[in-house]
């Protein structure tokens, strides 16, 4: 299933299915980090699943999203394979990007990612170009951007915005405050009680819900994307989350305290689905573990299957620039690679 | 090279047009050959462009694939980043390639890298058109030439054609490519005229030279205005010296062995291109000719550019920074 209909009860089940296997996958990452079993940084969703699975729950499989740095959530919830992957957290062969994106770039357009992105703010600009897509070709998609509480200090997401709403395009824009830009407090970047009162400046509506509340994501970005679809343009939602890790897996957090932290575990949005579930019978706490038993078997064989997959031949390294062939990157390559000519620059014909 | 040659099926009319026209002509026909194709940037509409490239294209394609933007670069940039990613063509102008600066993370974080990032498995099949060039006293911050930056920078393609049919032929193959072209319009040549096939299917490939002009004793390699400017020199030359005149038409994929096999013959080199010395597009050309070619030079490579500083405004200090023909004379007569 890639599409979760959250209003029927296996669509309930497969949204909380979902944040478990985010939860489980980021656990699982955030450990091996540790490990020292995987390279580069890993940034870690832990917290706020309720927000990219209610989102996603709320979109058709035909449209687009947008992530951050902190992507691996949004991935799963748009129904991104977690064995494809794992094997890009580990730079293998069988990821996403075959091993050239890695944890911050796992992209799948096909199947509407467009991408994890290292920079803040750059999604939203993106989102607009796709949503903008939609218009042009009067199809039936939306674009919803993620994008993180600091980003929403960058020209660029304003921009963003401003283009969507004045061409009236079919843009959903959601703000994950999870209270902390990298290591500075939301407080700290900015001026206003609400994310969410940036909508007034682009007379589009805005609206602030509980990002720890799935249902309450849902309902905003159903109601979003119905505005969009229908020609109304597009929607500013600022989801209230936190992250349970740090800025990056290694973050020492000397700017909170585990008593804030501990704050936030207590409405966790997996705990409060999942009891909502148990409470009207859709879901008993038995069926739950099993279920949470599977998702960690298949997080536990995506690790098996990455670290049996082979690392991409290095001449790969040397692919995916463009679709035209390009003479340069040929001719360099063979110049630079360490079969004795590594840094010699041939001498021409003429010799 | 994913784009077609010149087909050569079509009639071989051509008709006498300014570069300006050129440009529109090749947006004219891209819009009319393909649904997916759309241009945006500020004023490109009703307005018809500040150097009236855009011109009247609006009547016939209406407001939503002639687009008007807001005065916000990074936006439409990435928007039309994010567009060329889900299936259309667009053609975003930026009004002068200074202005590149506001938008830079979208051409080099998003544009340049999403094809190589994600592992080949998305398209990229955006023309990036901006101005470039000194000479109308619009000071530093409209007059730089920026192409060096981009021909370097990797995941995109640059072009900077120095002739009308060129303009024609690149532009119409850089909106049809699946990879990011920027194309950079010299704005003081946008009057200068020239024969352009009227054939539709008329394109060139991006990536090949032209040998504007055979010669003998020295070859000069020019981009854009110094392209007409040594042609021009050259027939002044004719009977002293023998100059070949070579428009790489495009820095990034640059046709090293047309550049090559023409100094082969001739045995020195002047490169003439507008912009900044230092670290630059001279520098490339130079060594890629040095790399393959040592041997075949009688004399030290020249380079014609801008001395590494921005482009003032008085018309005197204007004047005394950019490369002139008497440049490229100065240049030839050091070393023939």
């Amino acid at each position: 299933m890639v599409v979760i209909d959250i209003e029927t009860e296996d669509g309930q089940r497969e949204a909380l299915r979902r944040m478990q296997t985010i939860r489980s996958f980021d656990s699982k990452a955030g450990d091996l980090f540790a490990d020292g079993e995987l390279p580069g940084f890993v940034h870690l969703y832990v917290g706020e699943e309720a927000v990219g699975v209610g989102a996603c729950s709320a979109l058709e499989e035909n449209d687009y999203i947008t992530s951050t740095h902190r992507g691996h959530g949004h991935c799963i919830a748009k129904g991104l394979d977690p064995k494809q992957m794992m094997s890009e957290l580990y730079g293998k062969s069988g990821g996403y990007c075959n091993g050239k994106g890695g944890s911050m770039h796992i992209a799948d357009v096909d199947a509407g990612m467009l991408g994890a992105n290292g920079i803040v703010g750059a999604g939203p600009p993106l989102a607009t170009g796709a949503a903008l897509t939609a218009q042009l070709k009067g199809e039936d998609k939306v674009a919803l951007a993620f994008f993180g509480d600091g980003a929403v200090a960058q020209g660029q997401v304003h921009e963003a915005i401003n283009i969507a709403a004045t061409w009236n395009l079919p843009a959903i824009f959601v703000v994950e405050n999870n209270q902390y830009g990298e290591a500075t407090p939301v407080e700290k970047q900015h001026n206003v009680q609400n994310l969410s009162e940036t909508a007034e400046a682009y007379n589009i509506p805005g609206f602030t819900v509980d990002g720890m509340d799935i249902t309450a994501v849902y309902e905003a970005v159903k109601e979003a994307r119905k505005r969009a679809a229908d020609g109304q343009g597009p929607t500013f939602i600022e989801a209230e989350t936190y992250r349970y890790h740090g800025h990056f897996e290694g973050d020492q957090q000397v700017y909170r305290t585990q008593e804030d932290v501990d704050i936030w575990k207590d409405r966790d949005a997996i705990e409060t689905f999942k009891t909502r579930l148990i409470d009207a019978g859709v879901i008993t706490e038995d069926e739950y573990d099993e279920m949470k038993a599977e998702i960690d078997e298949e997080i536990e064989d995506a690790v098996a299957e990455a670290k049996e997959a082979p690392y991409p031949d290095p001449s790969e390294a040397y692919e995916d620039m463009f679709s035209a062939t390009v003479p340069e990157i040929s001719q360099f390559s063979s110049q630079m690679r360490a079969d004795g000519g590594r840094g010699r620059t041939d001498g021409g014909e003429d010799q | 090279m994913s784009t077609d040659t010149a087909s050569g099926t079509g009639p071989a009319d051509t008709k006498e047009m300014t570069f300006r026209e050129a440009i529109r002509l090749a947006l004219r026909e891209e819009l009319e050959r393909d649904e997916n194709v759309f241009v945006m940037g500020e004023d490109v509409g009703k307005f018809g462009g500040v150097y009236e490239v855009t011109g009247d294209l609006v009547e016939q394609f209406g407001e939503e694939r002639l687009r008007d933007t807001p005065i916000s670069e990074a936006g439409f940039m990435g928007a039309g980043v994010g567009a060329a990613a889900t299936g259309t063509r667009p053609v975003v102008e930026i009004m002068f390639s200074d202005f590149i600066g506001v938008c830079s993370e979208q051409i080099i974080n998003q544009m340049a890298k999403n094809r190589y990032m994600f592992g080949g498995k998305t398209e990229m099949p955006i023309t990036v058109r901006t101005t470039e060039g000194g000479g109308s006293g619009a000071a530093s911050q409209h007059s730089g030439t920026l192409h060096t930056w981009f021909a370097h920078f990797p995941g995109v393609m640059a072009v900077a054609p120095g002739t009308p049919a060129a303009a024609k032929g690149l532009l119409k193959s850089a909106i049809r490519s699946n990879d990011p072209v920027i194309f950079f319009e010299n704005k003081e040549i946008y009057g200068q005229t020239g024969e352009v096939p009227l054939d539709e299917d008329f394109t060139l490939p991006i990536g090949e030279a032209s040998v504007e002009r055979e010669g003998e004793d020295v070859t000069v390699v020019a981009t854009q205005r110094m392209v007409g400017e040594s042609l021009e020199l050259a027939e002044e030359l004719e009977g002293q010296v023998s100059v070949e005149v070579i428009d790489p038409r495009s820095l990034y994929p640059l046709d090293t062995d047309t550049l090559v096999e023409s100094v082969k013959k001739t045995g020195r080199l002047v490169i003439a291109d507008e912009s900044p010395l230092s670290y630059g597009t001279h520098a490339e050309i130079g060594m890629r000719v040095m790399e393959n070619a040592f041997f075949s030079l009688d004399a030290p490579i020249q380079r014609v550019g801008v001395a590494d500083v921005h482009i003032p405004f008085s018309p005197v200090l204007e004047d005394e920074v950019l490369p002139h023909a008497s440049d490229v004379e100065a240049a030839i007569n050091r070393i023939v």
